[in-house]
C-alpha cells in the first residue's frame, strides 16, 4: 500500500511541480508582497511589514474609481448579459427553421479578436472631426443631440463598456444555454401541459429549475469574468485607462506594476488580493442563495 | 364519462429515402370505439401497433389526421390536452424532479384559474385526499429521485387524479416495475379504478396486465384495431390468428391442418369430426388447456418432458405438422400420473380449438359434431 502510494506521488509529480511553481508560489508571493512595506524592486529590500500598502491602495482615488467602475460593470452586465442570453435561448429552442444560422450569428463574436471587436466599436461609437459615429447618427435622427462616448462623459463611457462586455460574453451564454434547454426531457413538458400548465407557468415551474445548474453556473463564471475585466476597457479606451477615468481593478494592478517605468509591485499586490476578497465574497453569496433555488438531478 | 373515438386516424410523414418512397405511416387507421362510463379497458397490442399515439391522441398531445374524439358528446378534437380535464401517468411517470411529492400532486391544482380557482386549504383537502387514495401519507417530504418505482407510480396516479379528470389515462403504467410489484400494482389500479370510477384507459403490450384487471380489451396490430370485447370474450372467441395467439399464456398451439370431408385432419391424424366447414387446408389453434390425456386419443405427440407446476402439469411435446417448436398442453396433475413411453395420447376440445384460413387468417366458425 505504502509503495504504491509512493508510485502514485511520483505519477503526480510533473504536474505538482508546474502548478507548484507557476500557481501556488505566485499566489503565496503575492500575499507576501502585499505586506511587504516601502519594497523596492531594483535592489529587493523592504522596510517593514504591515498593512501600509492596503490603506494606500484603499485611499488612493484611482483605485476608488477603479474599484466603482469594475462594480457598476459587473451589477450591470452579468445579469443583463445572462438574461438576455437565456431570452435568446428561449427563442432559438422555439423556432425551427434557421435556427443553426441564428445560432451561427450569435456564437460569431465569441471568435472575434478583442482589439478587432473595440476597433468596430470605435467607428460605431467615436466622434471624430468627420463623423460623429454611426451610434450618433441614430441618435440624430431620433432628434437628440451627438454625444462622445468615447471622450464624453462618465455614463457614455460607460453605457459603451457595459454595451460591449454584455455583447462579447453573451455568445458563450447561449451556447450553454441552448444545450441546456436542449437537454431538458420533452416528457415534463407534456405532463405539464396535460396538468393544464400555462406557458409562463411553465418557463418558470418546469424549464428554469431544469436548467438551473447552468444557470447558475453562468452567473458565478460571469461575476468572475466580469470583476477580471482589463482588455475590454483598453480595446475601448486606449491604455491610459486612469486619464479616461475608466480603469478597472484589473487595470490598476497593471498599471501599478508596469505603466510609466511601473515599480509598485506591493500596491499591485494589495490591490489585487482586495480584488480576490472580493471575488471570493462574491461567490461564496452566490452558493449560499444558490442553495435554494438550483436543483441538481 | 363515456368517450366516443370516431373514425380516428393518425399518419405521420414516412422518412423514406432513395429507393424507399417517402410513405405516410399510419399509426392509428380508422379507429371508431365507444369507452361507456366508468370502464377500466385495455388497449392491448406489440410495441409499434398504434396503441401508445391513440392515448396521445386522446389527452391531446397530438392531433389525429382525420376522425374525432368526444367527451360525454361534446367534440374535444381540436382542443389543446391543457383545456381537456384528462389526467395521465407517462411510462417514465415524469414526476417533476426539483419538487417534492407533495409539490408534484398539487401542480396541476395550482394551473387552475377563473371559477374553478382552488383556495390554499381546499387544494390540502384535495392532495390529502389524493394522497389517501393511493396510500402515501408518509412520503410527502420526499423528491422523486428518494421514492422507489412502485411509489414514484403511485405519486404518478396521485397527481393524474388530483384534479378529478374525465379520463384517467395509464401508458404502460407497470413496465418499469418489477415483476411482484406489478402484480400488486395492477391490482392497485383496478382497486383505485374501482373507487373513483373515472372512466380509465391504459396501454399496455402485455396481455396478462390486459386481461387481469380490464372489463374490456382493444387489441390492436400495425394501428387497425384486431378485437374488442371483454377479456374472457376475447379469449374465448379470438376473431382471427393474431388475436389468438397474441392472448393467453403459455400461448396457443399452432398446427398445420386441413378440412377434408367433414374432418380437420392434423397431420394426417383426424382429430376432430366438423360441421359445415367447405374443405380447405388452415391454421389450427389448440390452446393448451383444450387437451386432455386420453390412451386412445386421435391426436398423437411425442412426448419431451412434463413440467409440474403443481396443481397442473405442463406437457411438452413435438408435433411434426405444428408452428411452434413445441406444443404445450396443460392437464391436471392426477391424469399424469401413468405417463410413459415416447408418445403421448390427446383428445380435443373443440370449444379451444379454432381454425383459421391460410390466407386471410381470419377465424372459420365450425360447429362439432
Amino acid at each position: 500500500m505504502e509503495k504504491q502510494n509512493q508510485k502514485g506521488w511520483l505519477y503526480l509529480l510533473p504536474a505538482l511541480l508546474f502548478l507548484g511553481i507557476f500557481m501556488v508560489y505566485p499566489l503565496f508571493d503575492v500575499f507576501v508582497y502585499s505586506f511587504e512595506e516601502g519594497y523596492n524592486s531594483a535592489s529587493q529590500t523592504f522596510y517593514g511589514i504591515g498593512g501600509y500598502n492596503y490603506s494606500y491602495v484603499l485611499h488612493d482615488a484611482y483605485f476608488l474609481q477603479a474599484l466603482k467602475n469594475t462594480f457598476i460593470l459587473v451589477i450591470i452586465t452579468v445579469p443583463l448579459s445572462t438574461g438576455l442570453a437565456l431570452l435568446i435561448s428561449v427563442a432559438l429552442s422555439s423556432v425551427k427553421p434557421l435556427r443553426e444560422l441564428f445560432q451561427t450569428i450569435f456564437f460569431l463574436p465569441y471568435v472575434t479578436n478583442t482589439l478587432a471587436v473595440g476597433l468596430v466599436f470605435m467607428i460605431l461609437f467615436k466622434k471624430t472631426p468627420y463623423s460623429d459615429g454611426l451610434m450618433n447618427l441614430l441618435i440624430n435622427c431620433f432628434g437628440g443631440s451627438s454625444v462622445d462616448f468615447i471622450e464624453g462623459p462618465y455614463w457614455a463611457k460607460m453605457f459603451v463598456l457595459c454595451f460591449y462586455t454584455v455583447w462579447i460574453v453573451m455568445p458563450f451564454k447561449i451556447l450553454i444555454l441552448t444545450s441546456a434547454l436542449a437537454g431538458v426531457n420533452p416528457v415534463y413538458y407534456n405532463a405539464a401541459m396535460v396538468d393544464g400548465t400555462g406557458r409562463v407557468r411553465m418557463f418558470f415551474k418546469i424549464t428554469l429549475p431544469m436548467i438551473s445548474p447552468m444557470l447558475f453556473y453562468l452567473v458565478i463564471t460571469g461575476f468572475i469574468g466580469a470583476f477580471k475585466a482589463y482588455s475590454d476597457a483598453v480595446a475601448l479606451f486606449g491604455t491610459n485607462l486612469n486619464a479616461a477615468g475608466m480603469n478597472t481593478i484589473v487595470g490598476y494592478v497593471y498599471d501599478m506594476l508596469y505603466r510609466d517605468g511601473g515599480g509598485y509591485p506591493s500596491y499591485a499586490s494589495a490591490a489585487a488580493i482586495i480584488l480576490f476578497a472580493i471575488v471570493l465574497t462574491i461567490t461564496c453569496i452566490n452558493l449560499l442563495v444558490s442553495r435554494k433555488h438550483v436543483h441538481y438531478h | 364519462m363515456k368517450v366516443v373515438l370516431s373514425h380516428l386516424t393518425k399518419t405521420f410523414p414516412g422518412r423514406g429515402r432513395g429507393s424507399k418512397k417517402k410513405e405516410d405511416v399510419v399509426a392509428v387507421n380508422d379507429f371508431t370505439f365507444e369507452i361507456p362510463d366508468g370502464r377500466l379497458v385495455g388497449l392491448l397490442g406489440p410495441s409499434g401497433c398504434g396503441k401508445s399515439t391513440t392515448l396521445n391522441l386522446i389527452c391531446g398531445l397530438q392531433k389525429p389526421t382525420e376522425g374525432q374524439i368526444f367527451f360525454d358528446g361534446e367534440d374535444v378534437t381540436q382542443l389543446s390536452p391543457q383545456k381537456r380535464g384528462v389526467g395521465m401517468v407517462f411510462q417514465n411517470y415524469a414526476l417533476y424532479p426539483h419538487l417534492n411529492v407533495e409539490q408534484n400532486i398539487r401542480f396541476p391544482l395550482e394551473n387552475l384559474k377563473g371559477p374553478e380557482k382552488l383556495t390554499k386549504e381546499q387544494m390540502r383537502t384535495r392532495v390529502e385526499e389524493a394522497t389517501n387514495l393511493v396510500q402515501l401519507g408518509d412520503l410527502l417530504d420526499r423528491k422523486p429521485a428518494e421514492l422507489s418505482g412502485g411509489q414514484q407510480q403511485r405519486v404518478a396516479i396521485a397527481r393524474a387524479l388530483v384534479k378529478l379528470p374525465r379520463v384517467l389515462l395509464l401508458d404502460e403504467p407497470l413496465s418499469n416495475l418489477d415483476a411482484r410489484l406489478r402484480l400488486q400494482t395492477r391490482e392497485e389500479i383496478r382497486r383505485i379504478q374501482k373507487k373513483t370510477g373515472v372512466t380509465t384507459i391504459f396501454v399496455t403490450h402485455d396481455q396478462d396486465e390486459a386481461m387481469s384487471i380490464s372489463d374490456l380489451i382493444v387489441v390492436m396490430k400495425d394501428g387497425v384495431v384486431q378485437q374488442i370485447g371483454k377479456p374472457q370474450g376475447v379469449y374465448d372467441n379470438p376473431s382471427n390468428l393474431f388475436v389468438a395467439k397474441f392472448l393467453g399464456t403459455p400461448p396457443i398451439n399452432l398446427f398445420d391442418g386441413r378440412v377434408q370431408d367433414g374432418a380437420l385432419l392434423i397431420g394426417g391424424e383426424k382429430v376432430l369430426t366438423l360441421k359445415n366447414v367447405p374443405d380447405q387446408a388452415v391454421y389450427a389453434g389448440v390452446r393448451p388447456e383444450g387437451f386432455t390425456l386420453s390412451e386412445n386419443g386421435p391426436f398423437t405427440c411425442r412426448l419431451s418432458r412434463p413440467e409440474v407446476m403443481g396443481r397442473d402439469v405442463s406437457i411438452v411435446s413435438t408435433h411434426p405438422a405444428s408452428q411452434n417448436p413445441v406444443v404445450r398442453s396443460i392437464v391436471d396433475a392426477e391424469s399424469c400420473e401413468h405417463l410413459s413411453g415416447d408418445t403421448v395420447r390427446f383428445s380435443l376440445n373443440p370449444r379451444k380449438v379454432f381454425l383459421f384460413t391460410k390466407d386471410t387468417e381470419a377465424r372459420i366458425p365450425f360447429e362439432s359434431v
